[in-house]
């Protein structure tokens, strides 16, 4: 049985059912048959041999011995019948119908020793009765009644009656046998849709539950295993939906934090950062330490702002309220407009005329990212190149340092992520590539980093040409 | 120097922007709420407002159409949040540019040279015809800086009609967003597009028969705007 295996449950039902009720079919059908057609046999056997004993009779008083043909024939011609035909034999004579050929060395011992006995033969396909008698003659001898007369009868019966009868109760037990496999297969379908109907609805809900639709439930029913396999079920997703709105309550609740600190941080930093100018260009009037220390305070304070912009753009993604303004730009041209407006030095390779419909400031914020990125912790030079097809632009930043670590790599667009725990704060937020990821992502585009098989890293911004929004 | 109004609710920073623009050289009247600076603008009007969108009382939206609804002065919106939503609401409000808290001074008064410069001066285009352009129904008076609809003159904030001389200047040629940002806006390449778009709806309600069916300044999707073709 090759590929047909006892997977689905309805298939081990069906066959269960179905190999249960032919072997009731045939245990209490083969019983029946056996035994009925035993019964048949037997009836028909003593009757013949009954019937038998009676036609004997008519034969006595024997002829005297030696028995000639002629006397034989006589009695064989009283024997035979419709039913049946006989054949007598005495010593090497036998007269009558029945070839002898039928008569089988059993019988004929039994009969020989002094029994009536009967066998059933076959004579040229069909199943024929044959009986034997030996004739008997009485003594008066208390000892020993009677004695063999020497003169043996046998006769063919014929059993199409009895044999069609059986085969009647054959054909009645196939019948039945097979009513009962179809009523067992109805049965074990409508079984099978009973659990399976139950079983299907379990499934799909304990998919929709995986899917995250923490609101499958499934209906219950009855009272039985599966009713409360089900109420299992219902009360299993209760307490997940309880635990994964606490746990997204209190996500929701670290986020705004987050998010509520960083406009508290604005506020004070905004006042700051109006007068650092001022202060840059007071620091030169004042004395060593004093002019270093405001410089200080200056430059910190922008870094403070940098990264609290920072946090406030990732807060924004993570509560799904940044959102794309568009426009058609030439890319390359924004490209290297993000490269003057930063002061970067890079070689390029930016053919002109491929455009596309991104948001110019999202844009420059990754590759002011991506190219900061490669100066700082990359190696010069740094290249950044351009392509495009159908589908989609292609921009690589490619640097020419030592490369990223396999285990950095997984990493890289972490929030605060230091390949290096050693370094110092650098200039950055650490949020850089995590936004700039972020941004890409917000594009329907992608964002990876990789090592170029020369040294050094490669990141390569996927952005496609329109966004489907 | 331009006279600045400054209006923001919070001490600190009203505090620090007054004195990072005096030490610039502006003369800096801050005040605390919407109807304050309202009433001042009512008194001595200034040159140009800094307006802080959140504040207490009226918000920055409602004294921001307030001061378009009675004037054409020049409004420079301080965003707390860079909240899109802010920020288009705010340009629909009529302002005509916005920065980011915290900002640097210089950052603060760049933008606002810029906005003070369209209040003259012959746009970037190629070289205009003196005396009154006909655009169908709209006389354009680039010397003059008035524009009229029938004769009679429309009433258009600075950086409206900058956008519109910059239009008109050559009919019939497609303007990127970003190309008009560098010539109205005075903004590098890489400027917000939506102060483009939100002037530019506020300039079709003031010159367009039927705004949504627009003649004079014609979207391209993908492309920008154009004056006309008539």
């Amino acid at each position: 049985m090759t590929g047909w295996q006892f997977r689905g449950l309805r298939t081990r039902l069906l066959v269960a059912f179905a190999l249960l009720s032919v072997f009731t079919a045939v245990a209490v059908a083969g019983i029946g048959y056996v035994r009925a057609r035993d019964g048949i046999l037997q009836r028909t056997q003593d009757n013949a041999a009954v019937e038998m004993t009676n036609q004997l009779k008519q034969l006595y008083p024997l002829p005297r011995r030696p028995v000639d043909a002629n006397a034989l024939q006589v009695a064989a011609d009283r024997l035979n019948g419709r039913k049946n035909s006989a054949l007598v034999t005495s010593g090497g004579h036998s007269a009558g119908d029945m070839p002898a050929s039928v008569i089988t060395p059993e019988l004929r011992g039994a009969v020989q020793s002094g029994r009536v006995a009967w066998q059933r033969v076959d004579v040229g396909g069909v199943t024929q009765l044959a009986l034997g008698s030996p004739l008997l003659i009485s003594t008066g001898d208390r000892r020993n009644p009677t004695v063999p007369s020497g003169i043996e009868v046998y006769e063919l019966r014929n059993l199409d009656a009895e044999i069609e009868a059986v085969n009647g109760l054959a054909r009645n037990a196939w019948l039945a046998g097979g009513a009962a496999l179809v009523v067992a297969l109805i049965l074990a379908v409508l079984a099978a849709s009973s659990v399976l109907r139950p079983v299907g609805e379990l499934q799909r809900a304990a998919r929709r539950l995986g899917a995250g639709d923490l609101d499958a439930r499934i209906t219950v029913r009855g009272s039985d295993e599966l009713a409360s396999v089900a109420e299992t079920f219902n009360s299993t997703a209760d307490s997940l939906q309880r635990h994964v709105g606490e746990l997204r309550r209190m996500e929701a609740d670290a986020r705004r934090f987050v998010a509520d600190v960083s406009h508290e941080l604005r506020t004070p930093l905004a006042a700051m950062t109006a007068v650092t100018d001022m202060l840059d260009a007071e620091a030169k009037r004042l004395p060593d330490a004093a002019g270093e220390a405001v410089r200080l305070v200056s430059q910190e304070t922008h870094n403070l702002a940098r990264l609290v912009n920072d946090l406030i753009e990732v807060t924004r993604f993570d509560s799904g309220t940044a959102s794309l303004a568009v426009d058609d730009v030439d890319v390359a041209e924004a490209v290297r407009a993000t490269l003057r407006a930063r002061g970067f030095a890079v070689e390029t390779d930016l053919p002109d005329g491929i455009r596309a419909r991104v948001d110019p400031r999202r844009l420059d914020v990754i590759v002011a990212n991506l190219v900061g990125n490669a100066l700082r912790h990359g190696g010069e030079p740094v290249t950044v190149r351009l392509r495009g097809d159908q589908a989609g632009i292609t921009l690589s930043v490619e640097d020419s340092g030592s490369g990223l670590d396999e285990e950095v790599l997984p990493h890289v667009f972490a929030r605060f992520y230091k390949a290096d725990t050693a370094r110092s704060r650098s200039e950055g937020s650490g949020l850089g590539l995590a936004i700039a990821w972020e941004n890409a992502r917000l594009h329907h585009g992608e964002l990876t980093a990789g090592n170029r098989p020369g040294g050094g890293a490669v990141f390569t911004l996927w952005l496609p040409r329109e966004v489907r929004q | 120097m331009p006279r600045v109004l400054l209006i923001e609710d919070d001490q600190a920073v009203r505090d620090g922007l007054r004195l990072a623009l005096t030490y610039q050289g502006h003369t800096v009247d801050a005040v605390e709420t919407g109807e304050e600076g309202l009433a001042r603008l009512a008194g001595d009007p200034a040159d140009v407002v800094v307006l802080d969108l959140m504040l207490p009382g009226m918000d920055g939206f409602e004294v921001c159409r307030r001061i378009r609804a009675s004037g054409d002065l020049p409004i420079i919106m301080l965003t707390a949040r860079n909240d899109d939503i802010d920020v288009v609401a705010g340009l629909e409000a009529g302002a005509d540019d916005y920065v980011v808290k915290p900002a640097q001074a210089r950052v603060l008064e760049a933008r606002i040279r810029a906005v003070l410069r369209r209040t003259g001066g012959e746009p970037r285009g190629q070289g205009a015809k003196p005396g009154p352009e006909r655009h169908g129904d709209l006389t354009i008076d680039r010397e003059g800086l008035v524009v009229s609809k029938h004769g009679t003159v429309i009433g258009l904030a600075p950086t409206e009609l900058r956008l519109l001389l910059e239009l008109s200047a050559s009919p019939g040629r497609v303007l990127s967003r970003q190309q008009l940002l560098e010539s109205v806006w005075d903004q590098g390449y890489l400027g917000d597009s939506r102060l483009v778009d939100a002037c530019v709806q506020r300039l079709r309600s003031k010159i367009e028969d039927d705004a949504a069916k627009p003649v004079y300044v014609q979207t391209l999707r993908g492309f920008g705007y154009r004056f006309g073709p008539l």
